[in-house]
C-alpha cells in the first residue's frame, strides 16, 4: 500500500491546501461569526412579531434599521447555508453527475432568494 | 493501468453505525441536521418577506399556514433548530480556536450547549405564544 496519500499531481505541487485551499473553512467561520449577533436579534423580532398581521408586519419590515439587518440576515445566511450544504452534498452525493448537479442547484438557489429578499424588502420599505 | 487510474487503498474511518451513540456524536450529527433544516428555513424566511412585499391576500394566505397547528409546530422547530446551531456554532468556534478539546471539556460544553438552546426555545415558545 502507497503510504503517501498524495496523489502523484499534488506530491509534485507539494501545496497541499495551503493556497486558497482554506477559502470555504474561512467563509464559513466569518459568515458564521457575523450570524451570531444577527441570528439573536432576528430570534427576538420573529418571537415578539407573533400573531402579527399584515399592516404590523409591513411596518415592522419597512424600518430602515429592520430592513439593513434583515438583508443581511438573509444574505449572509443564505451564503453559510449554501456553504453548508455544499459538505453536506460533497459528503454524501457520490454520483459525479447528480453531485455536480446539486452544487450548482444550490448555489443558484442561494442567489436567487437572497435577490428576491433584498428586492421584496425594497418594495416594502420605498413604498412601492 | 496508468498511474492515475490504479485503485488508491486509503484507509477508512470505521462508519457512523458501529459506534454506540455517545453525546458528542449525537450533537455533532444534530449540528448537520439543523444546518439543513435552517437552509430551508431562510428560503422561507424570504418567502414571507416576498409575500408581506405583496397583496393583503397574498400575506393572509401566508400567514394561515403559520398559524395553523403544523405551521406553530415547523415554525417552533425552526426556533429550536436556529438556538442548537447558534450555540452549537459557537462551541465549534471555540474548538476552532483551539480550545475545550479534552473529552471532558466537550462533555461539559455539550450539556451546556443542550440546556442553552433548550431554555432559549422554552422561553421563546412561552412568549411567542402568549402574544398570539
Amino acid at each position: 500500500m502507497n503510504s503517501d496519500l498524495r496523489s502523484p499531481l499534488n506530491r509534485a505541487r507539494g501545496l497541499g491546501s495551503a493556497k486558497s485551499g482554506v477559502h470555504h473553512f474561512w467563509m464559513q467561520r466569518l459568515t458564521a461569526v457575523a450570524l451570531i449577533p444577527l441570528v439573536i436579534w432576528f430570534a427576538v423580532s420573529l418571537v415578539m412579531l407573533s400573531g402579527a398581521d399584515y399592516g404590523m408586519a409591513r411596518s415592522w419590515l419597512s424600518s430602515p434599521f429592520v430592513m439593513v439587518l434583515l438583508i443581511l440576515t438573509i444574505c449572509i445566511g443564505l451564503y453559510h447555508g449554501q456553504l453548508g450544504m455544499q459538505v453536506v452534498i460533497e459528503d454524501y452525493v457520490h454520483n459525479d453527475g447528480v453531485k455536480l448537479a446539486m452544487l450548482v442547484a444550490v448555489k443558484f438557489i442561494a442567489v436567487f432568494f437572497g435577490l428576491a429578499a433584498i428586492i421584496a424588502s425594497m418594495r416594502i420599505g420605498f413604498g412601492g | 493501468m496508468s498511474v492515475a487510474n490504479r485503485p488508491v487503498h486509503r484507509p477508512l474511518s470505521p462508519h457512523l453505525q458501529v459506534y454506540r451513540p455517545q453525546l458528542t456524536s449525537v450533537l455533532s450529527i444534530l449540528h448537520r441536521a439543523t444546518g439543513i433544516a435552517l437552509s430551508v428555513g431562510v428560503l422561507y424566511l424570504t418567502a414571507w418577506v416576498v409575500c408581506a412585499s405583496g397583496s393583503y391576500e397574498t400575506y393572509a394566505r401566508f400567514q394561515a399556514f403559520n398559524g395553523s397547528i403544523v405551521g406553530r409546530l415547523v415554525l417552533g422547530g425552526w426556533l429550536f433548530c436556529m438556538f442548537y446551531h447558534l450555540f452549537n456554532g459557537i462551541r465549534h468556534l471555540f474548538w476552532d480556536m483551539g480550545y475545550g478539546f479534552e473529552i471532558k471539556e466537550a462533555y461539559r460544553s455539550g450539556w451546556m450547549v443542550v440546556v442553552a438552546s433548550l431554555v432559549a426555545t422554552a422561553i421563546s415558545w412561552i412568549v411567542g405564544l402568549r402574544l398570539i
